[in-house]
Parts: structure tokens; C-alpha cells; sequence
């Protein structure tokens, strides 16, 4: 059988094809890849965090905003004391602060709106790509953890939310640089308004230099922790636990 | 390192058609062939990701209810690149963003180290940069119309790069691959705040994922150019000068002047 240089070349294009398309769900799968593609995650923080410092997010004029704010996520939460307190205003609602701290906090709505306020506009990234400008008012995390005091041993700040997505409770974790920087805070305004059930009423986390799944909506309780791996999957939220995204989430 | 093609030293008598010389150093060959892993990972994962929300905007801000100037969201039911051409191939945002940002670093780190070496070895200017006389419109026309008729250099022509492959390793080099990386770095709300200017000259995030977009489509068609050139070239010579660095010179055509 005579073949031609090209036609051989074309074959074997074919072939490698097939086994590059069988190969890479095959390597997608193996753990020991799986690892090393993951470990570029924690590069890709500390050059991140080496080259930002505590800069702010940009923030934004009235101007530029989104004229409509995607909901994403949970758009609803079912748990029946939520329903009764949204319909209550969030009346008899406190947000629990609790762990690691030398005294825990139980923070009623309007003991977080008469905390020294923050009110920016930025641009909220959704880690599958669209963007939305809003503008976002409330105490900074910042504040609220000074008035607990943390203890020595305290590494990060989880919250723990009212939503459940996919039967699972929905949680959230940030390091404590993070939870210091300015930007942080606890959303309980958003574009002029009490936030709504479908970005988050009553509080949402706004961690304005990291993706979307990141900023916790529904938030009733924050605790303190030394270490993420006790907290239901162990790798510090609902999205990196069930669905493999990074817990740093600044690209 | 090895010695650099030296097309016009004198003490040697010039290399001719059918003559094996020394093409391309190891420095060219060991990122070349770093590409053809990295950028089929990074287009891959990087159509993938693009699934997860197949629409893109122009401006800082951009969701479903705001204009797109490219909606790709009823093609194929949502999903508009098949899994045939993506990584993984079943949908899974979170797996491509796993390949996208560790190979982003090879990405990063191999341009880097050879536009620095392009730089030091003389490489970007000696090899890499079109020379005034060949950017002359006659001369480009010529070129042009040689490789439309596919008839490329031969003998000593093939020494060096003819206009047409400097300009499009230079486009690969300077443009398209440092506005990929720029572009995917302008999308990251850290960055954004470490480098706020980046994302400004990108013309907000939302534009820098466009741009994004279409320097990798950018990249996609010199890959398809670039094989095609390979294959009518002589497939077995091109790829061992890649491989090994050497090369055979085509001979001279006998219609050749």
C-alpha cells in the first residue's frame, strides 16, 4: 500500500487528535494532576496579594452603574424562619459573631446601621464572566470583628448563610486580610435601597477583590476560625467544596 | 547555547539549496514546542470557560440584560463549543479554570523568558525584525504573491525569515500573546485593583474580555496558517529544524532565476 507523506501525516493528525481528546479527560480526572493544576492557586494569591498590597477596588460613579443588577445564585431562600423574618423586615433578626473571639456579638439590623458606614460603587465580577456596577452601603467587617476582639489563633472569618443550593447549606470563608480591607463589608443597602431577598437580604459580604461566589449573601452568622478544613467539605466554601472552584478567587 | 545562523559571514562560503544547516537555536525550540502544549490547554480550557457565559460586551460592566456585540447563547443549546474542541470536554466551569490558571503561569513565564532572551541574543532584531527595504509595498506585494503561488524561499533565501514569517512571529510575539495575558490579567478583580490602568487601557473589564477573545482568535488563526505553511513546506524538514535544529536548505528551483 503506497501512502502518502501527507495523507500519513493527516492520519496520524487523527489519531493523536482521539487520544489528546481521550487523554485530557483522563488527565482531567487523575488526582495527582488535579493537585498540581491546583497548586498554582496558591501562586497565583501570594503574587497577587504581593503586587496589590491593601490598594482598593476601583470605585465607580453613579453614572456607570448596571442599569439592571443580575440576581445570581439562590434567588430564593426556602427555610421557613427566613420567610417569617423577611416578611418581619428582619424585625427580630441578629447576626451571630461568634468562634474565635473574646466576646461573641448578637447584632440586631439596626445596631449594624448605626455602625460608621461605608457606601461604594464597584464592579461585581461573576466567576463565569459578566459583570454588574452597583452600589453597596454598610459597617465594615473590619469593625464589626474589632468590636468581638479576635483571639491569637484566629486565621479566618467563615459565614454561614440561610440559603441551601443543591441540598447543601451555603457557606462561605475569607483569610483575615481580607476581612480587614477597607472594602469589606457587611451589605445591608444596595443601590439606594434595603437590599433585596434576591441579592441577599439582610446582609451580604461584599469582598470587592475577589469573584462573586465569594461574597456570601443571606449571612446570619460569622464565625472565627483557626482553620477551614472542620467546616462541612473542608475547603471553605459551598462552591469549593461541591463544585471544585478555588477558594482564592482574585482571578 | 548554540551558535546563531550566521547568513552572511564571509570566512564561510554561503550555504546553498540541498546544504544542512543549523536553523533554529534551543532557545526556539524548547518554547516553541512549550507553546504547542500551553496554548492548546489555554484554548482549550479558555472555550470552556467562554461557555459558562457565551456572550461579550464592550465597557466596564455587562450581564444578560445589557447589549452584547457577540451573543453566541442560542447556539448548540447554551453551549456553544462543543466538547470535542474544549477542556474538559463535558461542561465544567470550575475544571477549565483549573488548567486555564496553572498553564496561564507556563504561559506567562515562557514568554517572558524568551522575549528576554529575543532581547539579549540579538534574536528580536537581527531575525525577528522586518528590515526597512522588505516593509516596501513592492517587496511585501512580491512576497505576497510568491506565497500565494507557493513558492517560497530557496537556497540561501531560506536562510533567513522572508517578510511575511517575520511579520507573523512578530505579531505572535510582541501583540498577540502579551495581549492575551494582558487582557486575561485586566479580567481579574484583584489585578484591577494592584493595576487599575491595565483594565483602563483595555477599556474596562468587559472589553478586556473581548479583546481577550480575539486575540486567541487571533493566535487560532496563525496556528491554522502556520500548520498549513508547515505542511506544503515539507512537513519532515520544518518539524526536525524544530526539533533538533537542523535544516535542510530547499533546493533551488530549476526555473528559478
Amino acid at each position: 500500500m503506497i501512502v502518502s507523506r501527507r495523507k500519513l501525516i493527516g492520519m496520524g493528525a487523527g489519531a493523536a487528535g482521539g487520544l489528546l481528546l481521550s487523554g485530557c479527560d483522563r488527565l482531567n480526572d487523575s488526582p495527582a494532576v488535579r493537585d498540581s493544576l491546583a497548586s498554582a492557586e496558591g501562586l497565583t494569591m501570594r503574587s497577587q496579594r504581593l503586587l496589590m498590597g491593601d490598594a482598593l477596588a476601583r470605585e465607580f460613579s453613579e453614572a456607570e452603574m448596571s442599569p439592571s443588577f443580575r440576581v445570581n445564585g439562590s434567588s430564593r431562600v426556602e427555610d421557613s424562619a427566613y420567610r417569617r423574618l423577611l416578611g418581619s423586615g428582619f424585625a427580630g433578626w441578629t447576626l451571630q459573631v461568634g468562634g474565635l473571639v473574646h466576646r461573641p456579638l448578637a447584632l440586631s439590623l439596626d445596631a449594624l446601621k448605626a455602625m460608621p458606614q461605608r457606601t461604594q460603587i464597584t464592579r461585581h465580577d461573576c466567576v463565569e464572566g459578566w459583570s454588574a456596577i452597583g452600589k453597596w452601603q454598610g459597617p465594615q467587617l473590619g469593625a464589626v470583628l474589632g468590636t468581638a476582639g479576635l483571639l491569637p489563633n484566629a486565621r479566618y472569618v467563615v459565614f454561614h448563610c440561610a440559603d441551601v443550593l443543591d441540598g447543601k447549606p451555603y457557606y462561605e470563608s475569607i483569610d483575615l486580610i481580607d476581612a480587614f480591607h477597607a472594602q469589606t463589608i457587611l451589605a445591608w443597602r444596595m443601590n439606594d435601597a434595603p437590599l433585596s431577598e434576591g441579592h441577599g437580604a439582610p446582609v451580604r459580604l461584599r469582598v470587592e477583590r475577589q469573584l462573586g461566589y465569594k461574597h456570601a449573601k443571606f449571612v446570619m452568622r460569622i464565625e472565627v476560625t483557626q482553620s477551614l478544613a472542620a467546616l462541612y467539605g473542608g475547603k471553605g466554601g459551598h462552591w469549593e467544596d461541591y463544585r471544585g472552584y478555588q477558594w482564592y478567587a482574585g482571578i | 547555547m548554540s551558535q546563531p545562523p550566521a547568513p552572511h559571514q564571509d570566512e564561510t562560503p554561503a550555504p546553498k539549496g540541498g546544504d544542512s544547516v543549523h536553523r533554529h537555536r534551543w532557545p526556539t525550540r524548547l518554547w516553541h514546542w512549550l507553546n504547542a502544549i500551553t496554548l492548546a490547554v489555554m484554548l482549550m480550557s479558555g472555550l470552556m470557560i467562554f461557555n459558562a457565559h457565551p456572550r461579550l460586551y464592550w465597557g466596564h460592566y455587562g450581564a444578560n440584560s445589557d447589549p452584547a456585540w457577540l451573543d453566541l447563547e442560542k447556539v448548540n443549546g447554551g453551549i456553544p463549543f462543543p466538547g470535542w474542541i474544549t477542556l474538559p470536554s463535558t461542561y465544567s466551569l470550575a475544571d477549565a479554570r483549573l488548567w486555564h490558571l496553572a498553564f496561564a503561569w507556563l504561559l506567562v513565564l515562557g514568554l517572558l523568558g524568551y522575549l528576554g532572551w529575543a532581547l539579549v541574543s540579538g534574536h528580536l532584531r537581527r531575525n525577528l525584525a522586518p528590515r526597512l527595504g522588505e516593509l516596501a509595498p513592492a517587496h511585501l506585494w512580491h512576497d505576497i504573491r510568491e506565497h500565494a503561488r507557493l513558492r517560497f524561499p530557496t537556497g540561501a533565501a531560506a536562510l533567513s525569515y522572508n517578510v511575511l514569517q517575520k511579520l507573523a512571529y512578530g505579531t505572535v510575539l510582541i501583540v498577540l500573546l502579551p495581549g492575551t495575558v494582558l487582557t486575561g490579567l485586566a479580567m481579574s478583580p484583584a489585578i484591577d485593583a494592584a493595576w487599575p490602568w491595565l483594565v483602563d487601557l483595555c477599556g474596562g473589564r468587559q472589553s478586556a474580555r473581548s479583546l481577550h477573545f480575539l486575540c486567541a482568535g487571533g493566535l487560532v488563526l496563525f496556528f491554522v496558517v502556520h500548520l498549513a505553511m508547515v505542511l506544503l513546506a515539507g512537513p519532515v524538514n520544518e518539524v526536525r529544524s524544530m526539533l533538533t535544529g537542523r535544516y535542510r536548505l530547499p533546493p533551488d528551483r530549476k526555473d528559478a532565476p
